[in-house]
């Protein structure tokens, strides 16, 4: 199994990033028409605005959870006055917060997606994947939770973070991290990875479109010729 | 006269208010229209052709970028009018500025996940096809075959249409579901309700390319935009990111969501016409010749100044002075300095839209209260006189009939044109009917009336003009477009640039998007005829 957990866990995550980045640009550059949200509020709003907002706001606040979790390198958040074990909590408590608000919603979104029939028979292939991928990958990140729970020393946690941190520093040995950590824990990471591979393929673009430039834009916009 | 240094035009306009001082004015130009309400047939040849060359795609079947609607009515989609629902237009804060009804930019980014303002599709209708197939494969039967509806966005089988685009046509609902109509504030309408005392009138309806326009306020993505050389107000599809906050902003509720490209659209007030000096489908198809288009010279500088006035009945005369008059030497001046063609400074000379709403004053904005500044402007129509002034107990004014007498409460025009001030819009009847009575002794009785004419402050070339325009109205009247400039438009007139091009596409460049499997987009996009197969499982009788 060595050489899967290689592949899966060396080779992939590059493999995953470099779609992600190449592909965004590509279609950006390319095919800037079918970037867009792909809102389905239109066809039935009924259940949406609750589903929405509390998918959004989870997913958002899971993902810098994620990032500054993963890639906070253990000396920093030391120095910081935060013990493994202290981090640990958080990031269990932080996440089962974030992960049950995020799940309420889109257990909420994927019902409507698949059972109103405006919205099924106006849904991509695609726009179903990748709801049911990420509903899939919230399942298995909420199951990683109660394992956390028995090991407050944070092992586990600080061998995923130092995996990301080798992957992310191109340094060697970032698999080998992660040789006796749990299939739970591995599946979780193997469809994030995957997340980031089909992003460019997906409606999920409209991340990169977040419109913060709008709160210091002039209300009023005129183009010249 | 003046310095002219600052001719380099800021790119976002309304953003600054300081340099409305005297002598440093923005000058800009727009095609504006005008519509005579008082020969509107209400035929619907507008929204049909329109239709025709705009929305005949899917995901936009219950777009009508024009549509006509029976007036009093909720309209369409259902009580637009209604911003205290909708949220629609501006709104004026205590400290003097406005800021978008739905919410200043942090409220609005606030609600992007989901837009608490935005109309849903059974706000318009749901879109209907028939299957007409079923008439030609239908067994053999005791009853002749019907081809019953079906929704085009599910394909499946409709027991009962719900609502249509012109769902109230000639007063077709009751009446209490019609007098929701917002217009009637202020107004004792139960009294219309009665058959003797119902009135009605056709509203077309079609994008306001505003001065001020909300949609392009909301957009977070900035992708709406005003074009500086003409002023319409357009979408760039390939900037639109499907957030919606135009589709809640626009207080006329005439930017449409897509949901088949999860883009939002928009009347483009047909500009590859525009640019080549021809009318908009819809004007040029109009049977009763209603429309007019006409170049109007603004300051861009006193935009903001102007809809943030206090008082929402001041709005129109507001708008009014944000417009220039393309007779006034200075004004020519800096609008050549500010690079406004010769042919451009022409057309505002002879523009009809600036004789109809400035110098006539007999056209007006729809609903000024938005505090948008549409461009799109009426002219009320008049109606028949009650059958009491008939038997001379009430209401003519030398030959003039009193205007109040209408049929149409001249409130009911109000509360439509100008914010609910009946002045304005009773000087414009009145020019009308003094327009009628002046020409009626000219050439039944052959005599000059110009006691009618002083009555309502018009002069005899004036009215003749009027006459000409209103009564005659002539193609060449009616439409003075000046052809756009190269300088303007350099990608679409210089050809060399566009050898090899890919003329108009989707918004995705020399991409078609018509290859069976799409990479990007999931669905194949849309194309003309179009349409998503029927999914009606026929029903074959089972032999029994």
């Amino acid at each position: 199994m060595d050489y899967l957990n290689t592949l899966l866990f060396g080779y992939y995550p590059y493999v995953a990033i470099s779609v992600f980045f190449i592909g965004s640009l590509a279609r950006y550059d390319r095919d800037q028409y079918t970037w867009r949200t792909g809102s389905s509020q239109f066809l039935r709003a009924d259940e949406l605005r609750l589903g929405s907002n509390l998918f959004h706001i989870g997913i958002l606040l899971l993902f810098v959870g994620h990032f500054v979790g993963l890639l906070t390198p253990p000396a920093v958040y030391h120095a910081l006055g935060l013990s493994t074990s202290a981090k640990q909590i958080l990031a269990v408590v932080a996440g089962g917060v974030f992960g049950g608000v995020c799940l309420k919603g889109i257990i909420i979104l994927i019902r409507r997606r698949l059972t109103d029939a405006r919205i099924r028979a106006t849904s991509s292939r695609m726009d179903i994947f990748i709801l049911l991928l990420i509903g899939v990958q919230l399942a298995l990140g909420l199951l990683t939770l109660p394992i956390s729970i028995y090991h407050y020393d944070g092992a586990n946690m600080l061998l995923l973070a130092e995996w990301a941190q080798r992957i992310v520093t191109f340094r060697s040995g970032a698999a080998d991290q992660l040789s006796e950590i749990g299939i739970v824990f591995k599946l979780h990471l193997f469809l994030g990875q995957t997340l980031f591979l089909v992003f460019p393929f997906s409606r999920l673009v409209h991340v990169w479109s977040v419109p913060l430039g709008y709160v210091t834009r002039p209300y009023q916009v005129v183009r010249r010729r | 006269m003046t310095n002219l240094s600052g001719t380099n035009l800021d790119r976002e306009a309304g953003s600054e208010g300081t340099r409305s001082r005297k002598g440093s004015r923005n000058i800009r130009a727009q095609i504006g229209m005008v519509l005579n309400l008082d020969k509107c047939i209400g035929c619907h040849t507008c929204s049909i052709t329109c239709k025709n060359v705009w929305t005949s795609r899917k995901g936009v079947e219950y777009a009508w970028f024009n549509n006509v609607e029976t007036k009093p009515g909720v309209g369409f989609p259902q009580q637009w009018e209604n911003q205290d629902k909708w949220n629609g237009g501006w709104v004026r804060k205590i400290n003097g500025k406005i800021e978008p009804r739905q919410g200043n930019k942090r409220q609005i980014l606030r609600n992007i996940f989901a837009n608490p303002d935005l109309p849903a599709i059974d706000d318009y209708y749901e879109p209907f096809d028939f299957d007409y197939q079923h008439l030609q494969n239908a067994k053999e039967s005791k009853n002749p075959p019907t081809a019953r509806p079906y929704s085009v966005i599910t394909g499946e089988r409709m027991e009962k249409i719900e609502g249509g685009p012109n769902w109230e046509e000639i007063l077709g609902t009751e009446f209490s579901s019609r007098s929701r109509d917002t217009n009637f504030d202020n107004i004792q309408k139960d009294m219309y309700g009665e058959f003797e005392n119902t009135f009605m009138m056709y509203l077309p309806r079609l994008c306001e390319h505003c001065l001020n326009p909300t949609c392009v306020a909301a957009c977070p993505s900035g992708s709406i935009y005003k074009r500086e050389e003409d002023g319409i107000v357009l979408i760039d599809q390939d900037k639109c990111r499907g957030w919606r906050m135009c589709v809640s902003a626009c207080p006329y509720k005439k930017i449409y969501y897509n949901w088949e490209t999860g883009k939002s659209e928009k009347c483009t007030f047909c500009y590859p016409r525009i640019e080549a000096g021809e009318p908009t489908v819809c004007s040029e198809t109009c049977v009763g010749r209603i429309r007019y288009l006409g170049v109007l010279l603004y300051d861009a500088d006193r935009i903001e100044a102007a809809a943030s006035v206090e008082n929402e009945q001041d709005l129109y005369q507001q708008q009014l002075d944000v417009f220039l008059d393309p007779f006034d030497e200075s004004v020519i001046a800096e609008a050549r300095a500010a690079g406004i063609p010769e042919s451009w400074l022409t057309a505002a000379q002879q523009s009809p839209v600036y004789k109809m709403a400035i110098d006539w004053k007999i056209a007006f904005p729809l609903h000024p209260e938005f505090r948008t500044l549409p461009m799109v402007w009426y002219v009320p129509p008049l109606s028949p006189i009650q059958s009491a002034a008939e038997n001379d107990q009430i209401g003519m004014d030398g030959d003039i009939p009193d205007v109040r007498s209408l049929r149409i409460p001249v409130q009911y025009l109000a509360n439509l044109l100008t914010a609910g001030k009946e002045e304005p819009v009773v000087l414009g009847l009145e020019r009308m009917l003094a327009m009628r009575a002046y020409m009626r002794s000219l050439t039944v009785d052959g005599v000059v009336n110009t006691d009618v004419l002083e009555r309502v402050s018009l002069t005899q070339l004036q009215v003749e003009e009027m006459y000409r325009y209103m009564a005659i109205a002539n193609y060449e009247d009616r439409f003075v477009v000046p052809t756009s400039h190269r300088e303007y438009a350099s990608s679409t007139f210089d050809a060399y640039g566009e050898q090899g091009g890919c003329g108009f596409s989707f918004g995705s460049g020399c991409s078609t998007g018509n290859n069976d499997t799409n990479l990007f987009g999931g669905n194949k996009k849309p194309q003309r005829s179009g349409g998503i197969p029927i999914k009606i499982p026929i029903k074959v009788e089972a032999a029994k």
